[in-house]
């Protein structure tokens, strides 16, 4: 049988405040252990939290995005359950009267565009740290760490809009992306300050009826998003092929045994026995408020690429590449004013710039050339004194030196030549010592002529004007 | 009777709570005569007096975003009852 396949997200991202989100503890990732805490985010008796106002600020940033409704008013609420990370044995959360609900973007997956719903965005705190390393914790002992309980978190949840592994990831990414433009969240899933569960079900294709689903944890990066739910996908199949059924339940992505392995310790059904939070009062967001937070939204992703593609006459999918993160975007529109020949500063950053900087692992903000610089590397090129082959040693060298292209290219006597006389005794030389190539030119060998406009390269160190060389070649010959 | 020993073994469950066969017995009859109490108040037509979600009149309640440390790491720890360094210290959780 044909099955399609039915997914949704959830994902938690940590807001770049300061403080945490009921008390004035740091947020700060790395500290000592329990160094960042306080009788209120250890719950300690009689404490009374007190909401972050630049939490609301965030969050309705993010909704606004996602074309959320923000409700008039909205509640916290106590989330109950047992679990040693968490000290109040509660979770402030909230539940029936969330920030902002009925939202969506919008996703390209194989050049398709497609619509994802967004149920809900709220407000909630995280949970503490277990660690249970061998070696460092005693074998029948768990330590906890508070530091990063407390620390604010939205919580976006999709609508089961997602089609398959590709659209789930798809979505992620643009969703990490819009977070990352907002500056409301660092989008790092490897400290965790992005993480990501989904719930994935099956049903036979057309069927409006919706499967038994199964939520999976632990996809903390997009390589793992897709395999996890390419496997579960897979997994339920098989499982309704051979006659059998699909149990709800919470399953882990096992990354060294690449599949998704049942979490039986928390299997029992969860009571969480939602409540209002009588410590915390509701939230009536101001209209006004609002609109003062929207006039500050930059712009986005999608209308920058939009506007790149017009205003540099690029290719949409420079533009896309451009635009993955602010930081690139500005970089390239620094580079395109000082340079203003937008078509060759994008080849050379999507080219040189991004494999420079993957290969050392660091980000454009790191990157030792400022857009002054390769603007000033791509104006000597363009003029003439260098070739473009020169040019990419050239850039090596400032990548690598922090040197501006002028210093390294005078140092090392690198400007091209393009002195007719110069290029001819040199050309005469090459001449001398090949007659048979010139023979075989003679009779139409192209391939002949290009050895001989290598030769003269060579015995100039690659600082012939290749035009040039080409030009008197023909002339001569 | 409003609730079953069964409904009461599943909230001391909840609480992490141990009764024995008499203490079950004695909730389940306490608690069956709460609600009945409580019951009165089904008699009267709330349908359009909206739910008492807190008590105090107020509303945005909030604070600026500012970190005060607090200092109190050695007070904090000293009331856990097990610790190891800077860590609590828990029995081990197994997921």
């Amino acid at each position: 049988m044909n099955y399609e396949t039915v997914i949704g997200l959830e994902i938690h991202a940590q807001v770049l405040t300061i403080s945490k989100i009921f008390c004035n503890c740091s947020t700060g990732f790395g500290a000592v252990p329990n160094s960042q805490t306080c009788p209120v985010c250890l719950g300690y008796p009689g404490v009374l939290p007190v909401l972050n106002r630049k939490v609301v600020e965030f969050a309705v940033k993010a909704a606004l995005v996602i074309n959320c409704r923000i409700n008039k008013e909205c509640r916290f609420a106590r989330k109950n359950y047992f679990y040693p990370d968490l000290p109040k044995a509660y979770q402030i959360s909230q539940y029936e009267a969330p920030l902002a609900e009925h939202g969506f973007i919008e996703i390209f997956t194989n050049e398709h565009e497609k619509r994802i719903g967004i149920t809900r965005l709220h407000m909630e705190e995280d949970a503490g740290k277990l660690v249970h390393a061998e070696g460092y914790v005693s074998s029948n002992k768990s330590y906890v760490d508070f530091n990063r309980t407390g620390v604010p978190l939205i919580e976006i949840v999709s609508e089961p809009d997602l089609g398959s592994p590709q659209e789930a990831r798809d979505y992620l990414q643009k969703l990490r992306n819009i977070l990352q433009y907002l500056e409301v969240c660092d989008g790092n899933m490897e400290e965790g300050s992005l993480r990501c569960d989904a719930n994935v079900s099956i049903r036979p294709a057309g069927s409006q009826n919706l499967g038994t689903k199964t939520e999976l944890k632990n996809l903390n990066s997009f390589r793992f998003i897709q395999k996890a739910l390419e496997y579960e996908v897979q997994r339920q199949s098989a499982l309704i092929e051979a006659g059998g059924e699909v149990v709800q339940e919470t399953r882990l992505w096992d990354p060294e045994q690449n599949k998704t392995v049942s979490m039986r310790s928390k299997e029992e059904a969860h009571d969480y026995r939602y409540f209002p939070d009588p410590d915390l009062v509701p939230l009536a967001i101001d209209p006004e408020w609002v609109e003062t937070i929207r006039s500050t939204l930059p712009e986005l992703p999608e209308a920058k690429i939009t506007r790149f593609v017009q205003q540099y006459q690029i290719p949409r999918y420079d533009a896309e590449v451009l635009s993955v993160t602010r930081s690139l975007a500005d970089y390239y529109e620094e580079c395109a004013a000082l340079f203003p020949k937008p078509k060759i500063v994008s080849n050379w950053m999507m080219g040189e710039i991004l494999r420079e900087l993957k290969n050392r692992n660091i980000d454009i903000t790191e990157c030792p050339l400022n857009p002054k610089a390769l603007a000033g590397l791509l104006k000597m090129m363009d003029q003439g004194i260098i070739s473009s082959k020169i040019a990419k040693c050239v850039f090596d060298e400032m990548f690598t030196t922090g040197k501006s292209a002028e210093q390294i290219v005078q140092q090392k006597g690198l400007t091209q030549i393009s002195n007719e006389e110069e290029l001819e005794e040199i050309i005469d030389r090459v001449l001398a010592e090949n007659p048979v190539v010139i023979e075989e030119v003679k009779k139409g060998k192209n391939k002949a002529l290009g050895f001989l406009v290598g030769q003269v390269m060579k015995l100039t160190s690659g600082k012939a004007n290749p035009a040039l060389v080409n030009k008197i070649l023909k002339k001569k010959l | 009777m409003k609730i079953t020993t069964k409904e009461v073994e599943y909230v001391a469950k909840l609480a992490r709570l141990k009764l024995t066969e008499q203490e079950k017995e004695l909730f389940t009859q306490q608690l069956d005569s709460i609600l009945d109490y409580m019951g009165k108040l089904s008699e009267l037509d709330t349908e359009k007096v909206p739910p008492t979600f807190h008590v105090l009149p107020l509303k945005n309640v909030m604070r600026e975003d500012e970190v005060k440390d607090s200092h109190l790491q050695k007070e904090m720890m000293s009331n856990a009852p097990e610790r190891d360094d800077n860590f609590f210290s828990v029995p081990k959780i197994i997921d």
